[in-house]
């Protein structure tokens, strides 16, 4: 086991699949000359060339679009965004085009791509470059949505992403490229809809992903020493199709639960878990479930008020103390 | 006919022969009967949705797809009967789709406004207007990719130049040196709007002029011939230089946008209609071909009941075929087992 980065991990998935299947190309802003507004590509560009590592004009819809018709044709391109905000513009390219095109065309093309990219705020990037895009994604028949949040998961989701033959949206955390982690040193794969317990626990079950298991862990790690409670995190990795079965499985022992995400309240994430797991678990449940969300504003670019409106682990102990009867 | 690098002067029936003149009458006169058949079920409500008819423009689909080779690519809009039939979708299974039965090539999932037929690299049928063109780009990039000599061949509406993807796609397939032949089916009218009224250019095709590299030509798309040879040189070029070309075929619709519009109007008078009928692809190209002594009346005749027969045939064919089960919903919303949903989201349906 190596301790590597979420950004080497992103990497090394990227030249290993490269390296096995010859149709794997990797296209978007930056990705090749420049290693990668932030450096995930590094050494691609000198090691493929310029046709599988393509820098492309900044038209996020036109190369989202490039890439669904050379996946029709049976390339399999990773789309890189250099931000998720970006792709707004290629929104249409996305869910009109890559993720309806097996149905609509009565499954004769299917469109093996991932669109990837990081999400989420990072730091004073104020509210056009800091939000969170997964339910925008999740909520689309056709898509598959993945969201790691450790470079083991970066590395071995990507490449089942890559092997995927549907269209995959992979976001990544702006804030977790710097991470360091464990990583097998072999063939590495992470099965796509497959939730993780990422820290055992019986009190209380917090589901997360992205940068939020992290947030989720910190608060476990408090919690335990502060209140000897014992929460499980688990860590969603997929968010279409979302591990219910995962969630449901914890809950049923813990019987306390705490929904953790980033963005938006409203039809967040968070809401579709909460769903599952009052229809799945109600009897086992000892207390209405939990959300705690990034606050429904758009992003403020003062420090002071960004701490406030992206959840910590401070409102993840509140909430916990809440389902717990501590508060 | 203007072009941004040379006039380009076809000769009489481009040194086609008799066999290949057949062919384009032919797959002219499919395209207007399907479509008459088409607009006759259409009324007797065996045909739903947005349903957007082809009747005047024949002569695009029919001398641009004529030009290319079966290995090649096509790929279009919501308009996109004409293009299916043309590219060797049968009616069947046009109109089968049409009427939303297992049958039709999209097995029902796509409707008018998406035929697809990969057997014949025939890639849809795209709603949303200009969405298709960087995925024609995209289909370039595949063959530079793997570099064979296959074409894309692209068509759109006039709507398209001036939004967004036109440019984007433009861009990079010139700058990328992309086999794409892109042509616009200048018919005048976006929907209802006279595309004078919201274009800051008077001729569509100088939009290439922007892309070093694109060669741009504008053709009479009433002129079945004329747009063959225009494809033809621009195929020619994609496959041996790897270059784009963009070619304005210069049209006319005889009916509404779509069945929900009217043919006249508000945008466009009853007499400019009558007088564009004037210039009838199928009808000009019929007088030229028997005056040339190469079919008579009788041998033009025959071949249009030989089209209508089959198409009377297709759509007794579309309404005998099944309509699809239950089992089709979630068939291929994913290629594996993955249904979508978790389980028992949708137990009370």
């Amino acid at each position: 086991m190596a301790v590597i980065t979420y950004r080497d991990a992103l990497n090394r998935a990227l030249r290993e699949e490269m390296e096995r299947d010859d149709g794997v190309f990797l296209l978007g802003e930056e990705v090749g000359e420049y290693d990668g507004a932030y450096k995930v590509s590094k050494g691609l560009l000198d090691q493929f060339g310029e046709w599988r590592v393509r820098d492309t004009p900044i038209a996020e819809n036109g190369f989202a679009g490039l890439g669904v018709g050379a996946a029709m044709v049976g390339l399999r391109p990773v789309v890189e965004f250099m931000t998720w905000n970006f792709a707004l513009l290629a929104y249409d390219a996305i869910v009109n085009s890559a993720a309806k095109m097996y149905h609509m065309s009565g499954g004769q093309y299917n469109v093996p791509i991932v669109f990837r990219g990081p999400g989420g705020s990072a730091l004073q990037l104020a509210a056009q470059h800091s939000q969170v895009p997964d339910p925008w994604y999740a909520n689309i028949p056709g898509l598959k949505v993945c969201a790691p949040a450790t470079p083991a998961d970066a590395l071995g989701l990507l490449k089942t992403a890559i092997r995927d033959d549907d269209p995959v949206v992979f976001i990544e955390g702006e804030l977790l490229y710097n991470v360091k982690g464990e990583v097998p040193d072999g063939e590495h794969l992470v099965p796509i809809g497959v939730a993780e317990v990422k820290r055992p626990g019986a009190d209380v079950t917090i589901v997360a992903h992205g940068k939020m298991v992290h947030v989720a862990l910190q608060a476990a790690e408090q919690l335990a020493k502060q209140l000897e409670v014992e929460a499980e995190v688990v860590d969603l990795r997929s968010l279409r199709p979302l591990d219910t079965a995962g969630v449901v499985e914890s809950v049923r022992r813990t019987n306390r639960a705490v929904v953790v995400e980033e963005g938006w309240p409203i039809s967040g994430i968070g809401a579709q878990v909460v769903d599952d797991i009052q229809r799945e678990a109600f009897d086992s449940l000892d207390a209405p479930v939990a959300r705690v969300s990034g606050l429904d504003v758009p992003m403020h670019y003062a420090r002071s008020l960004e701490k406030i409106i992206v959840p910590g682990p401070e409102p993840v102990i509140e909430a916990v103390k809440h389902v717990c009867y501590l508060d | 006919m203007a072009s941004t690098e040379e006039a380009v002067v076809g000769e009489a029936f481009e040194g086609l022969s008799k066999e290949k003149l057949l062919e384009l009458l032919r797959a002219m006169l499919v395209s207007r009967r399907f479509e008459e058949k088409t607009a006759e079920s259409y009324q007797m409500g065996k045909i739903g949705g947005f349903c957007h008819l082809y009747i005047g423009q024949e002569a695009v689909a029919a001398g641009a797809i004529g030009a290319l080779r079966e290995d090649d690519y096509v790929i279009t809009a919501y308009r996109d009967h004409a293009q299916a039939l043309v590219r060797g979708v049968s009616p069947r299974k046009v109109m089968a789709e049409l009427y939303g039965r297992i049958d039709g090539c999209s097995r029902g999932a796509g409707g008018s406004m998406h035929m697809f037929d990969s057997s014949v690299n025939f890639m849809g049928g795209h709603g949303i207007v200009g969405t298709h063109l960087p995925i024609a780009t995209g289909v370039g990039y595949a063959i530079r990719y793997r570099q064979t000599d296959q074409v894309c061949l692209c068509f759109f509406g006039d709507s398209v130049v001036n939004g967004g993807p036109f440019h984007e796609a433009f861009n990079m397939t010139a700058k990328w040196e992309l086999p794409v032949v892109y042509i616009v089916e200048n018919n005048s009218y976006g929907m209802g709007t006279d595309i004078d009224r919201v274009a800051a250019v008077d001729e569509l095709f100088q939009r290439a002029c922007a892309y070093q590299g694109k060669r741009a030509e504008q053709v009479d798309g009433q002129d079945v011939l004329a747009v063959y040879g225009a494809v033809q040189r621009a195929v020619e070029r994609a496959r041996t230089e790897k270059r784009p070309t963009f070619i304005e075929a210069q049209t006319y619709r005889y009916l509404g946008h779509s069945m929900s519009d009217p043919a006249h109007g508000v945008y466009r008078s009853r007499e400019e209609v009558a007088e564009e009928r004037e210039r009838d692809p199928i009808n000009t190209f019929v007088d030229r071909l028997t005056e040339a002594g190469v079919l008579t009346d009788e041998d033009v005749e025959a071949m249009d009941r030989e089209i209508i027969a089959e198409v009377e045939e297709a759509a007794e064919f579309a309404d005998a075929s099944p309509v699809p089960g239950p089992e089709e919903i979630y068939a291929h919303v994913y290629s594996d087992e993955y249904r979508g949903g978790p389980d028992g989201r949708d137990a009370w349906r």
